[in-house]
């Protein structure tokens, strides 16, 4: 029988570039503002980073994040999914404690992109691709998403106008949110005049580059009651589904299969359905990215989820409000935290105190994120308890 | 770069033929060959040289490209529909970005990917191009290396 498993703790830094911090600098920030705030001793560290060996020069990243925080010889592991790493951190560490193996557990993600020029960044990220048949071809993750950005365009007669409703709600979000990357508010005037990345994406339909961390404290039922703590939140159920690392496999250019399969899942788990979700902090790498999620999460039916936006739906006030935290798009993405960062941020409406745009009397939450475009998805039913 | 002679070798079939796996249990085709078949997991598959000749099905201009790809810049990119139906993603070679169209004929052709700075390994694969000999189809070229 597992156990229910609840949020006691979270802790974030703003997502940016931090030049005078290293990779476990970060962490501990992150690590130690969610330690500080409950009197729990965890039994285990389950870090994520997706490019800790290829920026930072760094295997055996928890074992350092642990000893730096006074945490020596526990058990830490890290966890590499690309760029859903952060919730697949949470998802282990959950089972850790679901399972009875530890009774209090931290996670932390963690990722320092921005010590290098973007030609190395960008091929750095490009690694979630599959490395004989697609980097080796100089096709990177915006290609990809250009792909499918294209094809939906032209399948279902949408709009540039209409697309660039997302970065535009999602810096809107992002101005009132302190952990944001870009508090800039723009208008579908600058994503149309932005610059070209792979066409038809253009830099304001990607998620800016940035270093990161967030950590969140998970407990078990006895010791999070035993400890008091007001707001108790619960990960209620997960799902996960990996895929094929090449897009010519992975199918349909306007389908994401995993996403599909990981949300039906966690909200199965969870015993709860779509319609009953008021939050959703999601994977919006690419505005494109954004369209497909909502609709395979079943939010949107295919093709209309840009009109939908476009209606007003999925902005602050309706149910479900959409990434109020700005998502990727806007807050940022630190890859291997951002999972990490997106289970706090929902834990926070839930508790009714996230400091930037508020989903007032929110019960039920939903988190999804994306490895890759697709070869990992990873969602979370987050509620309050 | 770096460039390891072995791991091009290793992958030289797939790669340089256009080289797929035809699953015997369900019949589907897919690129790159994988051991057991993506679609029904059956474990006996079959490599089979694909048609060389296809349409596009989607495609995008990227300007931000990685390291060791500059000279390609701005690279076209394309979702290819071969003509038996396996998709494969591949550049788009011999054509003006503004010239690109959705559903264009295309054909696979042996080109140059990359170079290991000035001194290193030059890498070789398959691109596409138009099809040039204004049949809007014709026979596959399957063997053929372009």
């Amino acid at each position: 029988m597992m156990r229910r498993v609840y949020v006691a703790s979270v802790g974030l830094i703003r997502v940016g570039r931090h030049y005078g911090k290293d990779l476990v600098d970060l962490a501990l920030d992150a690590a130690s503002q969610a330690l500080a705030s409950v009197d729990i001793e965890p039994q285990l560290i389950i870090a994520s980073s997706m490019l800790a060996e290829t920026l930072q020069e760094q295997s055996l990243l928890a074992s350092k994040i642990a000893s730096n925080l006074g945490l020596r010889y526990r058990p830490a592991i890290r966890v590499e999914t690309g760029q859903s790493s952060g919730l697949a951190a949470v998802y282990t560490a959950y089972a850790f404690v679901a399972s009875g193996l530890a009774e209090a557990a931290l996670v932390v993600g963690v990722e320092k992109l921005t010590d290098y020029p973007s030609a190395i960044v960008n091929k750095a990220l490009g690694l979630s691709l599959d490395s004989d048949y697609e980097s080796y071809y100089g096709i990177t993750p915006a290609a990809i998403a250009g792909l499918s950005m294209r094809y939906y365009m032209e399948k279902y007669g949408v709009s540039r106008d209409e697309l660039s409703e997302w970065p535009v709600m999602m810096h809107t979000n992002a101005a009132e949110n302190p952990f944001a990357q870009i508090r800039r508010r723009v208008t579908k005037e600058d994503v149309q005049r932005s610059q070209i990345v792979s066409d038809p994406i253009r830099v304001l339909d990607t998620s800016p580059v940035g270093d990161g961390a967030a950590a969140i404290v998970l407990a078990s039922e006895d010791l999070a009651r035993r400890q008091g703590i007001d707001g108790l939140v619960e990960l209620a159920g997960f799902g996960l589904a990996s895929d094929d690392t090449v897009l010519s496999i992975r199918g349909d250019l306007d389908t994401i299969p995993t996403a599909r399969l990981a949300v039906e899942q966690a909200l199965s788990r969870a015993k709860t359905e779509i319609n009953d979700i008021d939050v959703v902090e999601l994977h919006d790498e690419y505005t494109i990215t954004a369209m497909l999620l909502l609709e395979e999460s079943g939010l949107a039916e295919k093709g209309k989820a840009a009109k939908m936006l476009a209606e007003g739906r999925f902005h602050p006030g309706d149910k479900p409000t959409v990434n109020p935290s700005g998502g990727l798009k806007a807050r940022g993405h630190p890859v291997g935290a951002t999972g990490v960062y997106q289970v706090a941020e929902v834990t926070m409406q839930l508790r009714g105190d996230f400091p930037g745009v508020r989903v007032s009397g929110a019960e039920n939450g939903l988190v999804i994120s994306l490895g890759g475009l697709g070869s990992s998805a990873i969602a979370c039913v987050v509620r309050r308890a | 770069m770096n460039i390891s002679p072995a791991r091009i070798w290793r992958n030289r079939v797939p790669r340089y033929r256009l080289v797929g796996g035809e699953c015997q249990k369900c019949g589907k085709r897919h690129f790159p060959p994988r051991p057991k078949c993506p679609y029904c997991g059956a474990k006996d598959v079959k490599q089979v040289e694909l048609p060389r000749r296809g349409r596009v099905e989607s495609f995008t201009v990227l300007y931000n490209v990685p390291e060791g790809h500059r000279d390609s810049s701005p690279a076209i990119i394309a979702s290819i529909i071969l003509d038996d139906g396996t998709r494969v993603v591949a550049p788009l070679v011999d054509i003006d970005p503004s010239e690109a169209k959705t559903n264009m004929r295309v054909e696979a052709v042996f080109r140059r990917l990359s170079v290991d700075g000035d001194y290193g390994l030059i890498v070789y694969g398959i691109k596409f191009r138009p099809v040039m000999d204004g049949s809007r189809g014709g026979e596959d070229r399957a063997g053929e290396s372009g």
